[in-house]
């Protein structure tokens, strides 16, 4: 029961990351490309529930930033300007580069003002929406690049588990020869060989072949092992002395075995392939703007100072933290049950 | 055109006490040139962070501003600018006569000179240096400059130490041709020359002992990828005010850090000891720090450089891609052009970029230029407007996404590649490329390393749109001569052609041949600013904005005098000294 209520939780969460990610478009209350020139690295805005005359409100309030002559990238709040927040706004059509765009918006404030509740980067575009929609691109191409990895590795696993003898041989070379190779140089060398002048989703889909069909080793080696104790099994035995050929016994009854494996490692691969694409971007090799992902978000905090100055851009990096631990979790709890799951 | 003897410096024997010290033979014979800056004392050893490692040690392929930098401490001219004053003062020249037509130059050289190795100092270099340059198979980026009227410089040796230069036509600033033409050493390169092989000689592995230069340091040793320390050249031919022989310094050690940003730490730290170069934000954080870490900053103010946008207008031969040929059509058409330099938003990149420390270009000559700005020139106003309906009669229309799409249907996307180093011009794409896509354009932000973004722009011609820049090496408008030259080496946008391909092309290469060769200076500058306006209308480079000069160095340091000119801190380092001891320096 413990170990239901812990994939119980862990599953929750994910899901709550990942709705929150996919809705960015809703959540988030304005585009990820929009650069307001005014406010470079505007500090997240605060919002007020009591105003300037010692009045309770309900609404919560912003008051816009200034920004104080002379001095690049410093404000104070003018707090004799009050703009509502109001909730289910709507706003002008426009084309942002996500996966799925919405005119409401959970939250907004008037138009004069701003409401940046994770501040701007350098060019004034506002953190928390590019946080989200950068979450999109991040998690996504981790979750198809793995599934990637896996497939390929079930294919292989199982065809040289299953096959034995010089297939067998030939292919575990193979994977002693990829696990062996250091992966990050391999992958910045692959990436910096391939044309650089992608689009950015042609990037992303880039990285996601790139990083996938390096990953296949581990799953693949984890894959023939459960497949070379499958195969030995008296069902399969007994399958195949009814005459059933290979590739209806791989079918029917040894790969079924392997999804506890599989899906292990799936939980375990997309955190990894979320630091790599944090890794790829940080040599520029990543995403391309003005696209927003995870990694070109913290690829931007490269200047040393900018953390002291603007601890704001630091944000994309914590929020890194739960969906990491949310997969470890995951891979864990699956490990403690699935891999025990008989089909 | 009046016959003119220029004074020259008066040479002083050595005959101080330091003259023990040095390795050197009948100093009594040598003429040396006294220098004017601060007396310092001798020792230490000045640590300069470079973005780069240097792609040569060969002054005569020596181009981009690494290698420069590095070379120029090991090499000497005849003539010399001052980047302090701007004007021209004698070299390994110790005086010079120009004849009435303005035609003849008869330079006298030091005598008793050495190079580095110890091997004297004739005549013979000289010519066989300019013979180097001169040579068409060898592809110096110097040639372009010593080719007057059309005609290389006649060069006739009188005697041992004296020269006559023969221009095909009087030239404007004669002398100042031979600032940075760096003496060869004869007896090292002949035979790589006479063999063909000049152009490949003293590459970055060469030992030691088979360069020599007439600079104020030699090589010490190259470490690859890590460092490259110069030592003092202990025949070096100037001394300061009270006769001591210079350079002060020990050594110059050249670290390799890529980053901009890492450069300021490790200046911040203590690690180097100047730093040029610096972007606006780091600039703020060290300004913030200066009282207590002793160093100081300075914004020198506007300098030499300016950063443009520009498309890939190379003629792509028979066998280029259709896609490639379609999307330089949209880039040879002139409202095109004037559309995107329309869109893009000048003012927010001064802020944003430079965080003010910069001033917005619309040709190429930049404000710190007082004495050749055109200030007349147009400065039109960021306008969207004005850009669409440029784009509209171009025959640009807008799809219902708002994408915008050309005569024949294809929507205009194209990619801008930068230096992947370069934050500041990373941004700068940035922002242009968030203009851009309010017309409708789409545009990608490519980052490359600087050596392949080179060999992109220059060899191979594969690229769609640029940011980049260039930094004059002088003042005058002669140095810019092979970027406007339609045949020139730097006539980045299309260095195909060797023929002007555009009447306005044609009127440059005119214009700039003309200057040129006018003597008379406010003639010379009408020429210039027609060329400055012709290049605000036809647009080849889309002038976007100049930085100011930001450099810092510590407070230790005697005679840091940075300028605008080129080679911001280190133009003088024959003169830099520690104040006090540097104590060990762990490197």
């Amino acid at each position: 029961m413990a170990k239901s209520a812990r994939l119980l939780r862990t599953l929750v969460l994910l899901s709550a990351i990942h709705i929150l990610v996919l809705g960015a478009g809703f959540f988030g209350p304005y585009d990820p490309d929009v650069q307001d020139r005014e406010l470079p690295f505007a500090p997240p805005t605060r919002l007020h529930w009591v105003d300037a005359r010692g009045r309770f409100h309900f609404r919560p309030f912003v008051c816009p930033y200034v920004a104080l002559t002379g001095r690049f990238g410093v404000y104070k709040a003018d707090l004799r300007q009050t703009f509502p927040v109001h909730f289910f706004v709507r706003s002008a059509e426009r084309r942002p580069p996500g996966v799925l765009h919405s005119r409401w918006h959970l939250f907004g404030t008037d138009d004069e003002a701003r409401i940046f509740l994770l501040g701007t980067d350098e060019y004034g575009r506002d953190q928390f929406s590019r946080l989200l929609y950068g979450g999109q691109v991040s998690l996504l191409a981790a979750l198809v690049a793995a599934g990637v990895s896996v497939g390929l590795g079930l294919l292989l696993g199982s065809v040289a588990g299953f096959c034995g003898g010089l297939i067998d041989g030939i292919s575990m070379r193979l994977t002693e020869l990829f696990l062996a190779l250091p992966w990050l140089y391999l992958l910045l060398a692959l990436r910096a060989f391939l044309p650089l002048q992608t689009p950015p989703r042609m990037s992303v889909f880039l990285f996601i072949m790139l990083v996938g069909v390096m990953g296949w080793a581990w799953p693949a080696r984890l894959v023939r092992g459960v497949v070379l104790t499958a195969k030995e099994r008296n069902y399969v035995l007994a399958a195949r002395g009814f005459g059933a050929s290979d590739a209806y016994l791989l079918r029917r009854h040894v790969v079924p075995q392997t999804f506890g494996v599989a899906v292990t490692q799936a939980g375990l691969l997309i955190p990894r392939y979320i630091l790599a694409e944090v890794a790829l971007s940080y040599f520029g090799l990543g995403v391309g703007e003005p696209l927003p992902s995870l990694g070109n978000m913290l690829a931007e905090i490269q200047p040393h100072n900018l953390t002291s100055s603007h601890w704001w851009m630091l944000l994309p990096g914590v929020a890194l933290i739960p969906v990491l631990a949310g997969y470890y979790s995951l891979a864990d709890a699956l490990h403690e049950r699935g891999g025990l799951v008989q089909v | 055109m009046v016959e003119c003897l220029v004074g020259a410096f008066v040479g002083l024997a050595l005959s101080s006490p330091f003259a023990t010290l040095w390795p050197r033979s009948s100093p009594q014979t040598e003429e040396l040139l006294g220098t004017d800056g601060e007396v310092g004392r001798y020792g230490g050893r000045l640590v300069v962070a470079e973005r780069t490692e240097p792609k040569t040690l060969n002054p005569v392929m020596a181009l981009d501003d690494v290698t420069l930098e590095v070379v120029r401490r090991m090499t000497a001219d005849l003539i010399h600018i001052n980047r302090q004053t701007q004007r021209t003062e004698p070299a390994l020249a110790k005086a010079w006569k120009v004849s009435r037509d303005a035609r003849r130059y008869t330079l006298e050289l030091r005598h008793g000179v050495r190079f580095s190795d110890g091997h004297p100092f004739t005549a013979r270099d000289v010519l066989f240096s300019f013979r180097v340059y001169l040579d068409e198979k060898v592809h110096a980026p110097q040639r372009d400059l010593l080719i007057v009227g059309g005609k290389p410089i006649q060069i006739e040796q009188v005697d041992p130490y004296t020269l006559q230069f023969e221009l095909a036509q009087p030239y404007a600033a004669a002398e100042r041709i031979f600032d940075s033409v760096a003496i060869l050493p004869e007896h090292r390169l002949e035979k790589a020359y006479q063999e063909g092989k000049i152009s490949a000689a003293w590459g970055l592995q060469t030992s030691p002992d088979q360069i020599a230069g007439l600079g104020p340091f030699r090589l010490k040793e190259y470490v690859p990828g890590q460092r490259l320390a110069l030592e003092r050249n202990p025949y070096y031919w100037k001394v300061d005010r009270k006769g001591n022989q210079l350079p002060y310094l020990d050594e110059i050690d050249f670290l390799f850090v890529a980053n901009q940003d890492a450069q300021a730490m490790r200046f911040e730290a203590g690690e180097t000891d100047v730093v040029s170069g610096l972007n606006a934000e780091n600039f703020a954080v060290l300004e913030d720090q200066q009282q207590h870490r002793g160093y100081r900053l300075y914004d020198v103010g506007p300098g030499l450089e300016y950063d443009f946008l520009f498309f890939n207008l190379n003629d792509l031969g028979s066998g280029a891609p259709a896609e490639a040929v379609g999307k330089q059509r949209w880039f040879r058409e002139l409202k095109f052009r004037q559309a995107v330099s329309a869109a893009i938003d000048r003012s927010a990149i001064v802020r944003l970029v430079y965080r003010s420390h910069g001033t917005a270009l619309w040709s190429h000559v930049t404000p710190g230029n007082k004495l050749w700005v055109d200030s007349s020139l147009p400065k039109p106003d960021c306008s969207h407007a004005r850009a669409r309906s440029l784009l509209e009669a171009a025959g640009f229309h807008w799809d219902s996404k708002g994408i915008l799409i050309d005569s024949d249907g294809k929507p205009v996307e194209f990619s801008v590649i930068t230096n992947a180093g370069n934050a500041a011009r990373t941004q700068i794409a940035t922002i242009v490329q968030s203009d851009l896509a309010e017309l409708g354009m789409q545009v990608q932000v490519v980052r490359l390393e600087s050596r392949s973004l080179l060999d992109r722009v220059f060899t191979s011609h594969d690229y769609e749109a640029c940011v980049l820049g260039l930094v004059s090496g002088d003042a005058d408008p002669n140095p810019e001569m092979n970027v406007w030259l339609s045949n020139g080496s730097m006539h980045l946008w299309n260095l195909v052609e060797r023929q002007p391909e555009w009447p306005w092309e044609a009127e440059i290469d005119h214009l700039m041949r003309q200057q040129a060769t006018t003597l008379n200076l406010a003639e010379r500058k009408r020429l210039y600013d027609r060329v400055q306006l012709l290049v605000g209308e036809n647009l080849p480079l889309i002038c976007i904005v100049s930085p100011n000069v930001l450099v810092g160095g510590k407070s230790d340091l005697g005679n840091f005098n940075p300028t605008v000119l080129g080679d911001y801190v280190l133009w003088n380092a024959d003169q830099l000294f520690f104040r006090h001891d540097q104590g060990f320096k762990n490197k």
